[in-house]
């Protein structure tokens, strides 16, 4: 059991989402930084779409009451564990009675923390990832409380459970946030709206890109955008300069899905997360490419988003990257296991 | 009936829509579609809006032209001569705090207050689609006699079961939610549960017909 001692602004249990429901009105939930929790999962040995925790704000302090292993991963929150420090992309073993305590990141917005077993909610319609919008999935349909307790331990293991105990911290490599080149951008202008560097994404066009002006698609792929503090797991809310279609049609409902940029009246685009309506009505002037909706995720509110044009060829490359990086990392970390098993098993 | 536009959105998905206006003949194509659709191994969902159709796709996994082309294909020999879905009443309590806004649609359209709860309930509806919310169903077939502009300024919460005109459209909020509908009344019926299976009352292609509940029913 882990009970909730200070739950911080915005935590809840995740896990990768809520797939086959969107028909009925369903949003996918789920991490928003999925590469961070499916590698936090392996860093315990557990199956990628285990439960875990997505910290948005600290401080968060967590007392465990029975001996596990946890993996932090995504942004670095200065944790520490009875006031030694953590790391953020290590797996360390916890004894009951030790208190995880998760203060601010440095850079970056979402915290992961797995834990072996993963955090054992019921699973409502096929996932243990909580709708806060709808109200259910994860604890009770919401956000944690102080005091909240969180039961341990329902998910298939990869690795043998005394391993995971006994095993000593070991970590992997962060995975770069903002090696991705800012193509088509001036160096200057990265800084220019707020003084901190910003997030560049892939965007592949929308159907409704040829919908606006000229002016528009310039100002779109070369302008810093504001992510405003108006965001959320539904939207990042951005602001830049106004994008002004010449055909202003009524759109019949559609499909939308993370990653949509769409364009309300008022000309400032919304990026939609995994918490997003499953239904739009608004010209979708872009969509980011699947492989760094992660990166959006850890992109901070107040910090300038850039947006580097793509085609579905390099979508698919970028996206086929990143199954084989996730692939090489869960390899390394099965080695790890693997060596401490056979290690322990050899005559001293 | 025009022959849909396919097209990508994202690398995960491809759209196939039909002009507007959205008519129920070719809606029943797109369920059509959709029940060959969620078929089909390479599709990992479906998702039908107004006119239109998305399905979802794994980008390593499926080869996006051959997906296209079994749409079209789909396009062209769907039945739209689908036998009706289920006929599902719901029982409204009109009026009263469970509808705050009769009042303000009976100034808007010149009838009665009885009037429009006649119209209102003399009508079977079709689910086109669900969306916006989790159960949320899109009607068509409002009397467009009873159209109401949206409020100005859209209520903060709306309670769950609110049932509401917005525009051209009718319909029921399942959960409690911001919101600029017109509010008339309000259903006990559950739109959206999620330890029921399907989750949802409504799906694509069921009939529905709102039914004047007691007015004990809802505590005011």
């Amino acid at each position: 059991m882990i009970e909730v001692l200070r739950a911080g602004l915005l935590t809840s249990v995740q896990d990768l989402g809520r797939k086959g429901y969107r028909m009925s009105g369903v949003c996918t939930s789920g991490a928003l930084d999925t590469l961070a929790l499916h590698i936090a999962n392996r860093l315990v040995g557990n199956m990628p779409e285990a439960a875990g925790l997505e910290v948005t704000a600290g401080p968060v302090h967590l007392h465990f009451t029975q001996t596990t292993r946890v993996a932090l991963s995504g942004a670095d929150f200065n944790a520490t564990l009875d006031d030694h420090p953590v790391h953020a992309w290590w797996s360390f073993p916890v004894e009951a009675g030790q208190t995880l305590r998760l203060h601010t990141p440095k850079i970056g917005m979402r915290a992961y923390l797995a834990i072996h077993g993963g955090i054992d909610v019921a699973p409502m319609l096929g996932s243990r990832s909580t709708d806060l919008k709808a109200g259910f999935g994860g604890l009770n349909g919401r956000a944690l409380k102080d005091g909240d307790l969180l039961p341990l331990g329902a998910t298939r293991s990869s690795i043998r459970t005394s391993h995971a105990l006994q095993m000593p911290a070991f970590g992997i490599k962060a995975p770069g946030w903002h090696r991705f080149e800012h193509r088509n951008l001036r160096e200057e202008n990265k800084t220019s709206l707020c003084g901190t560097p910003g997030t560049s994404v892939r965007v592949l066009r929308g159907p409704e890109y040829s919908h606006f002006t000229a002016a528009a698609h310039e100002h779109f792929w070369s302008e810093p955008w504001l992510i405003t503090t108006n965001s959320n797991r539904m939207g990042y809310r951005l602001a830049g300069p106004e994008l002004t279609r010449t055909k202003n049609l009524e759109l019949l409902s559609h499909a939308v899905l993370p990653g949509t940029i769409q364009v309300p009246g008022n000309g400032q685009p919304i990026v939609l997360m995994h918490d997003a309506q499953t239904t739009g009505g608004y010209a979708k002037i872009g969509v980011v490419i699947q492989a760094d909706l992660w990166r959006l995720a850890q992109a901070r509110l107040a910090s300038n988003l850039y947006f580097t044009e793509c085609t579905i060829t390099d979508a698919r490359t970028a996206y086929a990257d990143l199954q084989r990086y996730l692939t090489q990392i869960e390899f390394a970390i099965d080695q790890q296991y693997q060596g401490y098993a056979q290690s322990t098993k050899a005559p001293a | 009936m025009d022959f849909p536009r396919i097209f990508p959105f994202g690398e995960g998905a491809l759209v196939c829509e039909s002009p507007a206006p959205a008519t129920l003949a070719c809606q029943k194509r797109f369920w059509a579609m959709a029940a060959a659709a969620q078929q089909w191994p390479q599709v990992t969902e479906i998702v039908p809006g107004m006119n239109n159709l998305t399905v979802f796709f794994d980008p390593l996994a499926a080869d996006v032209d051959t997906l296209a082309k079994m749409l079209a294909k789909a396009w062209r020999t769907a039945d739209d001569n689908l036998k009706p879905g289920r006929l599902v009443e719901i029982p409204v309590c009109y009026g009263g705090q469970s509808g705050p806004d009769l009042a303000k649609v009976a100034q808007h359209t010149k009838l009665s207050i009885e009037e429009i709860i006649k119209r209102h309930t003399h009508t079977e509806y079709t689910v086109f689609c669900l969306g916006f919310q989790p159960g949320f169903a899109y009607l068509g077939g409002l009397d467009p006699k009873l159209a109401t502009p949206r409020r100005a300024e859209p209520r903060v919460a709306i309670p769950a079961g609110s049932v509401g005109i917005g525009g051209a459209q009718t319909g029921v909020y399942p959960a409690s939610s911001p919101g600029g509908w017109q509010l008339i009344g309000r259903t006990e019926a559950k739109l959206f549960d999620p330890m029921r299976t399907p989750p949802t009352l409504l799906q694509p292609g069921d009939r529905v017909r709102f039914t004047i509940a007691s007015q004990t029913t809802i505590t005011l």
